[in-house]
């Protein structure tokens, strides 16, 4: 890590514009640190030096002029989920093989209409599907972590663990990410940086490789809050290409970070306390209460009591959902063909081998449930149980809270090949137990690392927000910030 | 509810991918371990309540019924693993 790869987007901002450093320079930095460690991390899968040093050069030129964008310079990572134009995107599988678009995604467009430069496209749980970036097509990314005093190579979590490893180890100065259960929250909280699902519709979906379309959502992975709040503020948009885009200015999300919470109404919901829970994370959870307190804020106890079925109503509205997206995937169009004696064997047999495991598996369960016969037991029951959860945060919000305060994950970061995780799918479905409520309610969410455990591994806590009311989040966010301090990796690798 | 061997091939069928015997025996046990979890919906009380079609409150939006885009036949086959002309290739499908 480099002097100039260890500034914050902030400080990048503000060196580049008084013409201490130039974007060139800064590119460079990140391009060497990237040659440097990614054989070892892996968390990208394609780096893009070319093009980034030619972005940079625009940039520099840009700054000359007195015409610099809102993150002119700023080298980002971008997951490999988002279109980008004549470069790999894959959403990391086997079935897109080869495909570059000839199209951008219009969050990724945003950023570079703001003079931001790419670095490459980062690992990611194939499509997104994943709580560990081991389904990656790509393998698994490494955690910049390692407990202390060991040597055993931990997951960064998933889907946007490429994402999270290259922000923890300085190997971009942010990287966008989407999250459709947890996966920008649970790899920033496994990770020690800041990440944040805005509401569903803040961000344009155009372009990204889709999921679940009814969850999925845009948003930054940064190293503290104020550069999340500058990323998202670039990536939101109103957008005609997508219906469910909302007609909304963007505010600027920046001011809100230093308001004060004075008067704030904070909700710690009684559900969150699950049977297990570890002590620390407990604790970690009272510290977060015990700041925002002292910071002037007002806590209360809340109640939202269909939290525990909002993991298994996920797992039928996601994969149905996915069963549908992924049906484009059939030899014909784009990415993988493997040749059958027909039409129909053609398709099966590019599925067959273009899919990993748990993107198979996910598929089935989607067909499953939507299939004759099963459509009300399953798809119609979970999509209510969701109405159910939505109420619940309403109630609540309705009754004066403006944010809720949970953990981020019911642990820290866990070893690559876990084979506990990966003798049950379910166990590993359990890491989004409290991230995906956000989803299913549609809110915004933040994760923020809010401490370390007993191995020395970052945990982080998260704020749950009102529609559209990120800059709440940010707020109380940047207070926990503050108190709980800045946390970085010792570099091994 | 829980699947059996015939209905994994069935519904792997359906979503056009080819399994292996092996392979279906063991998507039999993941499938039936994930059905067993969310069996636990069953729980909750959903009489009277809507099913949710949309997560933020908003009207489709319309746009004008004119031609915004099009001629891009070649960035549309560019990616395709085998096209002619501007044509998508793909197995006799007609005899």
């Amino acid at each position: 890590m480099t002097e100039l790869t260890r500034l914050t987007i902030a400080e990048a901002r503000g060196k580049l514009s008084k013409k201490e450093i130039t974007a060139t320079e800064l590119t460079d930095a990140y391009i060497a640190a990237i040659d440097d460690a990614n054989g070892a991390l892996n968390a990208y899968v394609a780096v893009t030096p070319d093009k980034a040093r030619a972005m940079a050069k625009a940039s520099d030129e840009r700054i000359a002029k007195g015409e610099a964008g809102a993150l002119e310079g700023i080298p980002l990572g971008i997951k490999d989920l988002y279109a980008t134009e004549g470069v790999h995107t894959q959403a990391c599988s086997h079935v897109l093989d080869g495909f570059k678009p000839r199209y951008e995604s219009t969050v990724t467009a945003n950023l570079w209409a703001d003079g931001a430069v790419m670095l490459g496209k980062l690992n990611m749980d194939e499509f997104a599907m994943g709580s560990s970036n081991e389904t990656s097509f790509y393998g698994p990314v490494k955690n910049p972590w390692r407990a202390e005093g060991g040597n055993k190579d931990l997951v960064p979590g998933g889907s946007s663990g490429g994402s999270a490893a290259a922000v923890s180890a300085h190997l971009c100065a942010g990287a966008t990410a989407s999250d459709t259960g947890g996966s920008i929250r649970q790899p920033a909280a496994f990770t020690g940086t800041v990440g944040i699902k805005p509401t569903y519709g803040r961000c344009s979906r155009w372009g990204m490789v889709a999921f679940a379309s009814s969850l999925d959502q845009a948003g930054p992975i940064a190293r503290d809050v104020r550069d999340a709040a500058i990323l998202l503020k670039s990536m939101a948009s109103v957008d005609d290409k997508d219906t469910t885009s909302v007609d909304r200015p963007v505010p600027d999300y920046e001011t809100s970070v230093g308001q004060s919470v004075k008067g704030m109404k904070i909700g710690i919901p009684a559900e969150y306390r699950m049977d297990g829970m570890p002590e620390e994370i407990e604790k970690l959870w009272q510290q977060g209460i015990a700041w925002l307190k002292d910071a002037g804020a007002e806590i209360v106890d809340i109640s939202l009591p269909h939290t525990k079925y909002a993991l298994p109503a996920y797992y039928i509205v996601a994969p149905a959902e996915a069963s549908s997206n992924l049906a484009r995937y059939d030899g014909v169009r784009y990415g993988l063909r493997v040749p059958g004696k027909d039409i129909i064997d053609m398709y099966e047999k590019t599925r067959a081998a273009g899919f990993g495991d748990e993107v198979k598996r996910r598929v089935m369960i989607g067909t499953y449930v939507l299939s004759a016969g099963y459509y009300d037991a399953y798809y119609l029951r979970a999509q209510k149980v969701r109405t159910l959860i939505k109420r619940d945060f309403e109630t609540v919000f309705d009754a004066g809270v403006d944010a809720i305060l949970t953990p981020a994950t019911p642990s820290a970061a866990f070893g690559i090949a876990d084979q506990d995780l990966h003798a049950d799918p379910v166990k590993m479905y359990l890491n989004d137990i409290f991230t995906v409520t956000v989803n299913m309610a549609g809110l915004p969410g933040i994760a923020v690392p809010a401490g370390l455990d007993h191995q020395g591994l970052p945990l982080g806590l998260q704020l749950i927000g009102k529609p559209f009311d990120e800059e709440t989040l940010f707020r109380a966010g940047h207070v926990i910030e503050q108190a709980a301090g800045r946390f970085t990796p010792e570099k091994w690798w | 509810m829980s699947v059996d061997l015939a209905t994994v091939k069935r519904v792997a069928k359906l979503a056009r991918i080819a399994v292996t015997d092996e392979e279906a025996a063991k998507m039999e046990g993941e499938l039936n371990t994930i059905l067993g979890f969310v069996e636990q919906l069953d729980e909750v009380d959903v009489s009277g309540v809507e099913p949710m079609t949309s997560v933020m409150p908003m009207e489709m939006k319309k746009r004008a019924d004119v031609v915004t885009d099009g001629g891009k036949a070649d960035d549309i086959t560019a990616n395709a693993p085998e096209s002619v002309d501007n044509f998508f290739l793909v197995p006799k499908v007609v005899e």
